[in-house]
């Protein structure tokens, strides 16, 4: 059963793209960030394997349903899509608890203080108070340069574009550090 | 006094404080309704856990319990903004990594774009995909 679940300010923002899919399957926004917390995730699309017994089989990795932006981040869908299609049908692809482990990604004091940062802009904006949310949104992207949910996901809210020029400094900023994400093998390896 | 916007992770509450340094000083009923945490004999408490208070004094001021002192001793983070009297207790980057390296999926709750509730524990007996994305 694929969750997904929309890392968007409303639910306004994801809903033309889940109207024109008409999904089945629960699609949820979450525009605290609930889950971004409880997982640690930093960027999207973020997909988590999850088994029968609610046990994370493989950890957060980076993976796309689609070829629309394979040029921003060179992964091809198709042999993640086969992978999902062998683990459902065959149970293959399931690391070993110990795997699993060390391809995990854990929030550091500064993720976590940038989470606060982050919820404490977003609240302050929704209360009119825009130029002290400013200050915040900018302090939480300074402790954690590189959780994209936080830098480019504060976009919207702050009224920048996310597909225009900061957008592209961003990518590059994240280019040049050596495109730091999940630290998952690819899908190959396991 | 003045009103303070307090925020547990993203349960925002709203109560009366005096500030020393910035920080705001709660009240028993306060640090209750902000926090639902308890200062007791045995320590901070929040239902049955209890969390161990060495100095008393540096935690509990003559205006209440300090805010700055109460988030470093649960080990949480604490995001603050003095002019605005806005501040969010985050969730514990230790207790997030514990959680994460147990395997167990955290379990959450949020809405459909009918506002209906779902939650991870429903789909128990099968595979799920998590999949988060975002429309930027």
């Amino acid at each position: 059963m694929p969750i997904t679940v929309a890392l968007d300010r409303n639910a306004e923002d994801p809903r033309p793209y889940i109207e024109r899919a008409r999904p089945t399957h629960p699609s949820l926004v979450d525009s605290e960030h609930v889950l971004a917390d409880l997982y640690h995730i930093i960027n999207v699309p973020t997909v988590v394997w999850i088994d029968e017994e609610g046990r994370m089989v493989r950890p957060n990795d980076s993976q796309f349903g689609t070829d629309t932006f394979v040029q921003f981040h060179g992964k091809h869908s198709a042999p993640f899509l086969a992978a999902v299609r062998a683990w459902v049908r065959e149970g293959r692809g399931v690391m070993p608890v110990g795997q699993v482990r060390a391809q995990q990604l854990l929030p550091s004091r500064e993720n976590q203080l940038a989470r606060a940062e982050f919820t404490l802009a977003w609240h302050l904006h929704r209360a009119g108070r825009t130029q002290a949310a400013e200050r915040h949104f900018l302090r939480a992207g300074e402790l954690s340069p590189h959780d994209w949910t936080i830098r480019r996901g504060s976009m919207p809210i702050r009224g920048i574009n996310p597909m225009g020029p900061e957008f592209f400094k961003l990518y590059e900023e994240w280019k040049a550090a050596g495109a730091p994400g999940y630290p998952v093998g690819s899908l190959e390896e396991s | 006094m003045a009103s303070w916007t307090l925020i547990d992770e993203t349960r925002e509450t709203r109560v009366e404080a005096e500030a020393a340094g910035g920080t705001p000083l709660l009240s028993p009923a306060a640090l209750r309704t902000a926090f639902g945490f308890e200062l007791k004999p045995e320590g901070l408490c929040k239902g049955d856990v209890c969390f161990p208070v060495r100095d008393r004094s540096a935690l509990v001021r003559p205006g209440g319990t300090d805010l700055g002192t109460f988030a470093d001793l649960l080990g949480r983070p604490l995001a603050l903004d003095a002019d605005e009297r806005f501040a969010v207790l985050g969730a514990s980057p230790m207790e997030r990594a514990e959680r994460l390296a147990s395997l167990e999926a955290p379990d959450f709750t949020l809405p459909d774009l009918a506002g209906k509730l779902h939650s991870l524990s429903e789909q128990r007996g099968k595979k799920v995909l998590l999949i988060a994305y975002a429309s930027w």
